[in-house]
């Protein structure tokens, strides 16, 4: 993507033409066909595609519920259930929709946990990895107002809990969250915004993940072994061998999506949201969508408002810092065998404060909460910058080839004059 | 008295969503549904007779305002004849208009409306009712649920168990119990084993013999007149209005899955004939020698 290669040459005239006028095809074939990829990548490494995917597919899915729904705070749960109702297959856009957003934090957990665990947020892919945070806040933002749009008690509910955090912020935060609410309470203006914003931002995720894609054929991908591709024996070109892999594996992730679909498609979401929104009802228990949990759970483990959204938007925004946070020289959690045991240690973190977030705060949950929270900062402030200076690393393989050749001996790699290093490329 | 039932509405009212139960409510009994599972479908006659409940029961003060008449005659519900629906409609008024002189006019209904609401509005249904409106049951088989706890929540995903909303309703119409000794229940509310909080502004519905069933060739009716079996037939019905495409869902299901498993078969053998070209795919690490102990 970033760079021509000067080994594409269009096979027809009108190619060449067109080709020295506009050079996409080129870019396409540098980017996903010539592309050198390790050849060492496990499934993890597919869901990459898998995220492109989903995305496109609720774009498209959503583009669809748009045709029908209504951003009224009247009409919109008539509107959604007009969709379900009478539409044809209006019932599966929707559950198509509600359970894909859940399908992509599914996929963008195992994408992100996979780059924690491999080091790929280390130089030389910060930038790529920030891109992939900014990517993860605005799929947040994202998936938070579209569970809004149905209108429904947890709808409501939700979007009050939410928008009113931002009133903690000192001085500006009553005036941000009107602005959010469009009055002075969550109510019909709220709803359009959401709408609008709703259907704005998958766009900007759409820009940032070309970004992403972009930053990722700079360096190349990372793979387990996490050392660069030393020689073309290292890599095969991303056609047919990656390309083949994605599709499969995105089809395996299909049927998984679909079991959800078409046989628990309402297990994800809440019963309280068949409920029609009513501003005079609180549900018993306000809680958010499953994705939002380990999160809901560090803003309440904190008795402070203020220091609760400080510490709920830290804990993703503490991901940025990660390559410097990080002082080990080795990528591969593979060889690291102390900060594999903190890596599951963490991973365990995170499942507990998704529970705790599911949970009613009082009693000990909120204790368990805090110890969590707490431990969830040390793991990125001190275990991280500590252990790089304590562990002692197995020894890395001299290439992946070598690494691989302990399973089985090669065969031809990248073919003859394919570049060995893209880094040396850019 | 006024404020006494306003001070039960405000009760009731905090307690009206009872999507998780709270104190010692018992666990609903998990029944045996026939629209449960991958293939599941309903039994026709059984929404019929749970329709004919909610009709002579339910509706004097339930609305149903999502389904259509017409529902009830398409595929994958009580599939009444169409004539039967037209009847049935033409048995409601339905206010319509402005005609030509400007006039608001009740005419008989037609198979495309929807189901009048017993009030003209929530105001006269919660002045009517104590204080509080009686819900829409049209999604109350989806608006309802009860706690599962662990690891029951992780065993339902491979069981496919969504019948917990149906599995409440049948306990909460089964759940009018007299209140343990010591247990006050205010003025105006109703003693429910199953009800969160178990104050239910909601009388005991239904009682034994209450709706007529229809009769077989035995003049036997076809089901037990009795309470267990209208509540389950009530909910088998408010679970297909919940959920009107449940049939179609699971069919298409069922195709969809069995193309993409032959589809991810084909692939991975594709995936490995191509791979077979470079040697046969390798991935990960090799196991890094352990020289020292960490």
């Amino acid at each position: 993507m970033s760079q021509h290669p000067t080994t594409y040459v269009p096979k027809s005239a009108f190619g060449r033409w067109f080709e020295s006028r506009l050079p996409v095809a080129g870019l396409v074939h540098s980017s996903f066909v010539a592309f050198p990829v390790p050849r060492n990548l496990t499934y993890f490494w597919t869901f990459g595609a898998i995220l492109a995917f989903m995305l496109v597919a609720q774009i498209v899915t959503g583009v669809f519920l748009a045709m029908y729904y209504t951003p009224n705070a009247d009409l919109a749960f008539q509107s959604v259930e007009h969709i379900m109702r009478d539409v044809n297959y209006g019932w599966l856009i929707r559950y198509l929709h509600a359970n894909g957003a859940s399908m992509f934090f599914i996929a963008v957990y195992i994408h992100i946990f996979r780059n924690f665990y491999y080091g790929s947020y280390k130089a030389p892919r910060e930038v790529l990895y920030i891109l992939g945070v900014i990517i993860f806040i605005l799929m947040m933002a994202t998936a938070f107002m579209g569970y809004v749009l149905p209108w429904g008690q947890m709808s409501f509910w939700g979007a009050t809990v939410i928008t009113n955090l931002f009133s903690a912020i000192p001085l500006v935060g009553e005036t941000i969250v009107s602005y959010l609410w469009g009055g002075y309470s969550v109510g019909n203006p709220t709803l359009n915004r959401f709408f609008s914003l709703h259907y704005l931002l998958p766009f900007m995720i759409a820009g940032v993940v070309a970004l992403h894609i972009w930053a990722l054929h700079v360096p190349g991908q990372n793979n387990p072994t996490g050392i660069p591709i030393k020689s073309g024996k290292d890599a095969v070109p991303f056609t047919p061998y990656a390309t083949i892999k994605d599709i499969f594996a995105v089809v395996v992730f299909l049927i998984f999506f679909a079991y959800w679909v078409f046989y628990i498609p309402n297990y994800l979401g809440h019963a309280d949201n068949y409920i029609p929104a009513n501003p005079a009802v609180t549900p018993a228990h306000i809680v958010p969508e499953w994705y939002f949990l380990p999160f809901y759970a560090i803003l309440r483990a904190i008795p402070d408002k203020l220091g609760g959204v400080i510490a709920m938007f830290a804990a993703i925004v503490i991901w940025v810092f990660m390559p410097w946070l990080d002082t080990s020289k080795v990528r591969s959690t593979a060889y690291r065998p102390l900060y594999k045991q903190f890596f599951w240690v963490f991973v365990g973190v995170c499942l507990v404060l998704g529970w705790l977030g599911s949970r009613p705060a009082e009693g000990w949950y909120v204790i368990a909460s805090q110890i969590c929270t707490v431990y969830y900062f040390a793991h990125f402030l001190i275990v991280l910058p500590v252990l790089g200076f304590v562990e002692r690393p197995l020894p890395l393989p001299n290439s992946i080839l070598e690494s691989v050749m302990g399973v089985q001996k090669g065969g031809a790699g990248m073919p003859a004059g394919a570049n060995a290093e893209p880094q040396s490329k850019g | 008295m006024m404020k006494r039932t306003l001070l039960i509405a405000a009760a009731v009212l905090g307690l009206s969503a009872p999507a998780f139960a709270a104190g010692e409510t018992p666990v609903p009994p998990q029944l045996k549904w026939s629209f449960q599972g991958p293939f599941g479908t309903f039994d026709r006659a059984q929404l019929q007779r749970g329709f004919k409940v909610y009709r002579e029961v339910c509706a004097s003060c339930h609305g149903l305002s999502y389904v259509a008449f017409r529902n009830l005659s398409q595929p994958g519900g009580p599939e009444f004849s169409e004539g039967q629906v037209r009847a049935l409609a033409a048995e409601y008024k339905i206010q319509d208009g402005p005609n030509e002189a400007g006039d608001m006019f009740e005419r008989p209904g037609r198979a495309a409306d929807r189901f009048p609401s017993p009030f003209p509005n929530e105001n006269a249904a919660a002045a009517a009712n104590g204080g509080k409106a009686p819900p829409d049951l049209s999604l109350m088989a989806k608006a309802r649920t009860y706690e599962r706890g662990f690891p029951w929540w992780i065993t339902d995903i491979f069981r496919q168990y969504s019948e917990n909303g149906a599995d409440y309703l049948v306990a909460l119409l089964n759940g009018y119990k007299e209140a343990p000794a010591g247990f006050t229940v205010p003025e105006g509310g109703h003693y429910n084993e199953y009800y969160p909080g178990h104050v239910i502004a909601m009388p005991k519905p239904l009682s034994d013999g209450q709706v007529e069933y229809p009769k077989n060739e035995a003049g036997q009716p076809q089901a037990p007149e009795t309470v267990d079996q209208y509540a389950r037939d009530l909910t088998a019905f408010l679970t297909w209005t919940a959920e009107p495409h449940l049939e179609a869902r699971k069919r298409l299901g069922f195709q969809v899955m069995l193309f993409l498993i032959v589809l991810a078969g084909l692939l991975y053998f594709t995936k490995k004939k191509i791979w077979a070209r470079v040697g046969g795919e390798v991935e990960g690490h090799a196991t890094p020698p352990m020289t020292h102990n960490p």
